[in-house]
């Protein structure tokens, strides 16, 4: 008689758990009856079994000792190389703002320069400006509100 | 793990929470084994495995805060190890450079000298099959059989329900066994 809709997804998880040995007494005459009864269960028990001493046989792969003497060393440089990148954006914004700034100020303070260009230089800051707060609004809206955000990608 | 572990662990997290590196330094050196060797199960390269499970510790240290103390850590830090490994083995790229610099990751348990040949043949057929799974499969086999670990604890870990495990391990062994058919 063979296994079939629920009872064969039944008799796939007694399988599992029979060939990892984590049965109880009362599942393991379960699992006995059900491949008493169904040969073509039994045959697949025998490959499944089979994939189970493959795998059984080996085991990860040992790094050299080495690797473990330096590992807390990698992780402690990668820490302050993080830290450092955090500092240097943020001094480069600043720098950056205040040459702009100054930049700016001195072109709006020189007579020589058409009043067109100027506009356009304000212009072109204060898009710049309105576009970065508008990016960090929605990505930290996002953060917060976002359904997905545990979801792995 | 024991009730002292545990709390030496909870003790580690509140003082990492604090500032105190050491702290967080025990508890790398607590947990990098298992963090690479989930990471080495997952991409299969032990460059690659280096690079996650420390880049996941550089993210435990930057979201300490965040860490439930009275919780054990390790589940935590698993989440950060395979979210990392999930995204770079999805990565195109990287898939390409990996098939270029294919490593071997698995080994047999007992080094048998007159076997040696075979066991190296099996071996490599046996680590191509389990990198052609799906990588939800291959996580669950990974967990089961090189890191040992019971249903319950899987579950417990992938906040999935038993059958679920079962259903994914069952998947994955019939994939091998397709793959794998008239070699063992």
């Amino acid at each position: 008689m063979n296994v079939t809709g629920d009872g064969l997804d039944r008799a796939r998880r007694l399988m599992m758990s029979g060939i990892d040995d984590e049965l109880s007494a009362v599942e393991r005459r379960e699992l006995d009856d059900l491949l008493a009864s169904d040969p073509t269960l039994r045959a697949e028990w025998e490959r499944l079994f089979r994939v189970k001493r493959a795998t059984g046989s080996m085991k990860l792969r040992n790094p050299p000792e080495e690797v473990w003497e330096g590992y807390m060393n990698t992780v402690y440089r990668r820490l302050e190389r993080s830290i450092g990148w955090i500092l240097a954006s943020v001094g480069a914004i600043v720098v950056v703002s205040y040459g702009v700034w100054t930049a700016i100020s001195e072109m709006i303070a020189d007579a020589t320069v058409p009043w067109y260009i100027k506009a356009g230089v304000l212009a072109l800051v204060v898009g710049a400006v309105i576009l970065f707060v508008s990016v960090v609004r929605e990505k930290l809206f996002v953060r917060k509100t976002d359904p997905y955000k545990d979801v792995v990608r | 793990m024991g009730d002292a572990s545990r709390e030496a662990e909870r003790e580690l997290v509140l003082r990492a929470q604090a500032g105190d590196r050491q702290a967080f330094g025990d508890l790398v050196a607590r947990h990098m084994r298992q963090a690479y060797f989930v990471a080495l199960g997952l991409v299969g390269s032990h460059d690659d495995a280096l690079d996650l499970s420390q880049d996941a510790f550089v993210r435990a240290f930057r979201a300490v805060q965040s860490i439930d103390a009275d919780r054990p850590f390790f589940p935590w830090l698993y989440q950060i190890v395979r979210r990392l490994s999930f995204n770079f083995l999805r990565d195109s790229k990287t898939r390409r450079e990996r098939l270029a610099t294919a490593t071997e990751w698995l080994t047999a348990v007992e080094r048998d000298p007159a076997e040696q040949v075979e066991r190296a043949e099996r071996r490599r057929q046996v680590q191509m099959a389990i990198e052609n799974l799906g990588i939800r499969e291959r996580e669950v086999l990974i967990l089961k059989e090189f890191q040992g670990l019971k249903y319950r604890e899987i579950a417990e870990l992938l906040g999935i329900p038993m059958g679920t495990v079962m259903s994914r391990l069952y998947a994955a062994r019939r994939s091998l066994a397709d793959e794998l058919d008239g070699k063992l």
